[in-house]
């Protein structure tokens, strides 16, 4: 396996502190980290935890756009969303590279993923109803990513912050995409209009809750931030988010589901009601809307795939050993 | 009213274009099912590539017989139904298995990739111009599903019962792609490319170590609009945003 010949765990303790404390100094230089350096286990378990959980959302990401590629009302939108779809799919695959560099298997991390031990996006347990949806998500959930993961562009590990400048370029893409979606929605029939504006009130609340727990209760950011992997807080994201998303709904002419929403024209930020975070709770622990329908379809499609995975292997075994034999017989 | 289905008229390049344009889009729509659902990520990327280039030739061709019949590439697609389609039956036929799916693609694109070879010398300029990018894509998908249906054969006993079960249930749909859609001169007649296409199919399978079927007898009717089941059900999810809001725009 590829990662088999990167360093593994130390023992020495005082070894340990000396490497410990050149590590940290490398992050506090803005020095990358990459695969065969040393670095503590609990940053290289933070990191596989981090970009597998990543990985894991744009898979299952692509089962709720994946929703309506078969119904997008016009040739030009069917081939924008399954390109769409196409690249998160891809997303994936990159960032499931990125923590094969850090010792963790593709297989393994997947495992977790289908086996419900592992964590990914909780927007994608919302379920998409309308075309507008397909908007909505463009506009506002890969808006809220893009926020998440312009500042995961510096992060101290090499291999994650590559993944994610190309990552982001895609992304921001899908944002206008997705943009322009509600655009035209909102300048098209009466039906049109109230479609967009039913798919902000569903997702405007899910999307502010991507960007975590308020920081008083997040459990991972002081040692994210001390070790570069984490550069703004919960907060801090979610308010950019917010200053820059809720003009662009203004312009679309759309009411956000908010009535506390209101600028505060000494700071210039929007101020928001209270975000419902025993739904947030509920979610994350699995008690998602579509939870068990997107993992139901995930291992639907692994264990349907499995005499392909194990044809593809044979074949190959097969054929390896053909070309060795006639090696052998010249 | 505009829901009502849009009235084509029947011109011989009108009827090559939107025959092949029906083919491409419901192969690519049908590819595009499997989107999230196949059975390794690769697998899903490239299944989305290849529903991507054919709805992209759709598109190319729809805008064609658009140009003479003065409807819009959407106006073809999602305004006229099923009796109005002219795809071949095979294509519409449903995923199934991956070796279903692989065995559709290949037989499909055993012939569609020396079509277009052949249509790059038409003496329609637009048609030749679209041939020359959808040959190099067609080239793709011939390989693809060559070297998955040899890896199905030789795998495991499971996925060459599977792949020849495939082959079998598939295979009297694929008579159907020889018969003329035009006598044009501009057309490339399919019957000319049996040969070719036998031969091609004979040396995969060989390699694959799959069984030929007998096929005794084959299906026809798709470009007279006699579909399986399967087409309306295929076009009523896809075209049901368009017919449900008339003369909006998306």
């Amino acid at each position: 396996m590829y990662s088999q010949g990167l360093n593994q765990a130390e023992t020495d303790d005082t070894a340990d502190a000396t490497r410990a404390a050149r590590f940290q100094a490398r992050i506090d230089a803005e020095d990358k980290i990459e695969p065969n350096d040393w670095m503590p286990e609990a940053y290289r378990r933070t990191l596989i935890r981090q970009i597998s959980q990543h990985a894991h959302s744009e898979i299952v990401g692509m089962l709720p756009e994946g929703n309506w590629i078969t119904r997008a009302p016009s040739l030009r939108r069917k081939a924008a969303l399954l390109a769409k779809v196409q690249d998160e799919g891809g997303h994936g695959l990159y960032l499931y590279a990125a923590a094969e560099t850090l010792g963790a298997t593709r297989e393994e991390l997947v495992d977790q993923l289908l086996a419900g031990r592992a964590k990914y996006s909780s927007i994608f347990n919302y379920p998409t109803l309308t075309w507008a949806d397909i908007g909505a998500i463009g506009w506002l959930v890969d808006g809220a990513a893009i926020m998440n993961q312009i500042p995961l562009c510096r992060c101290s590990f090499g291999p994650y912050a590559r993944a994610m400048i190309r990552v982001c370029k895609e992304e921001s893409f899908h944002q206008r995409q997705g943009y322009e979606i509600m655009l035209t929605l909102c300048r098209g029939t009466p039906e049109q209009k109230a479609m967009a504006q039913d798919a902000l009130d569903r997702w405007w609340w899910p999307c502010l809750m991507m960007f975590g727990p308020p920081d008083t209760e997040s459990q991972h950011s002081d040692t994210s931030m001390k070790w570069k992997i984490k550069r703004f807080t919960n907060d801090g994201l979610r308010q950019k988010f917010i200053d820059a998303t809720v003009p662009q709904g203004h312009f679309l002419g759309l009411t956000f589901p908010d009535p506390e929403l209101r600028r505060d024209e000494a700071t210039g930020h929007w101020s928001h009601g209270p975000i419902d975070w025993e739904e947030f709770k509920r979610v994350v622990a699995g008690g998602g809307f579509c939870a068990a329908d997107r993992l139901a379809a995930r291992r639907k499609a692994h264990e349907e795939g499995e005499w392909v995975r194990e044809a593809a292997a044979a074949h190959a075994a097969k054929r390896a050993a053909k070309l060795a034999a006639s090696k052998e017989a010249a | 009213m505009a829901t009502t289905s849009v009235a084509v008229p029947d011109t011989p390049l009108i009827r090559l274009a939107l025959a092949r344009a029906d083919d491409a889009l419901v192969l690519g729509h049908r590819l595009s099912e499997w989107t999230g659902h196949a059975p390794t990520l690769e697998e899903d990327l490239a299944l989305a590539n290849i529903a991507l280039d054919l709805i992209g030739q759709a598109r190319s061709l729809y805008a064609l017989a658009g140009e003479d019949c003065g409807l819009d590439e959407d106006a073809l697609a999602y305004r006229r139904d099923e009796r109005a389609y002219r795809n071949l039956l095979l294509v519409e036929q449903p995923n199934g298995d991956f070796a279903r799916t692989i065995v559709r693609q290949f037989l499909y694109a055993a012939f569609i990739d020396a079509w277009w070879q052949a249509m790059t010398a038409s003496c329609e300029p637009r048609l030749a111009a679209i041939a020359g990018k959808a040959e190099k894509e067609t080239a793709y998908h011939l390989r693809h599903s060559a070297e998955w249906l040899i890896r199905l054969g030789d795998g495991t006993a499971e996925s060459h019962r599977r792949a020849q079960a495939a082959l079998d249930a598939l295979f009297p749909f694929a008579a159907e792609m020889f018969e003329p859609v035009t006598a044009a001169a501009f057309d490339v007649a399919p019957a000319s490319l049996r040969e070719g296409w036998d031969r091609q199919v004979d040396a995969v399978l060989a390699t694959a170590g799959l069984t030929r079927p007998a096929a005794p007898w084959s299906h026809s009717g798709g470009r007279a609009g006699r579909h399986t089941e399967h087409l309306g059900h295929l076009l009523s999810e896809m075209q049901y945003l368009q017919r449900v809001h008339p003369g909006a725009t998306w």
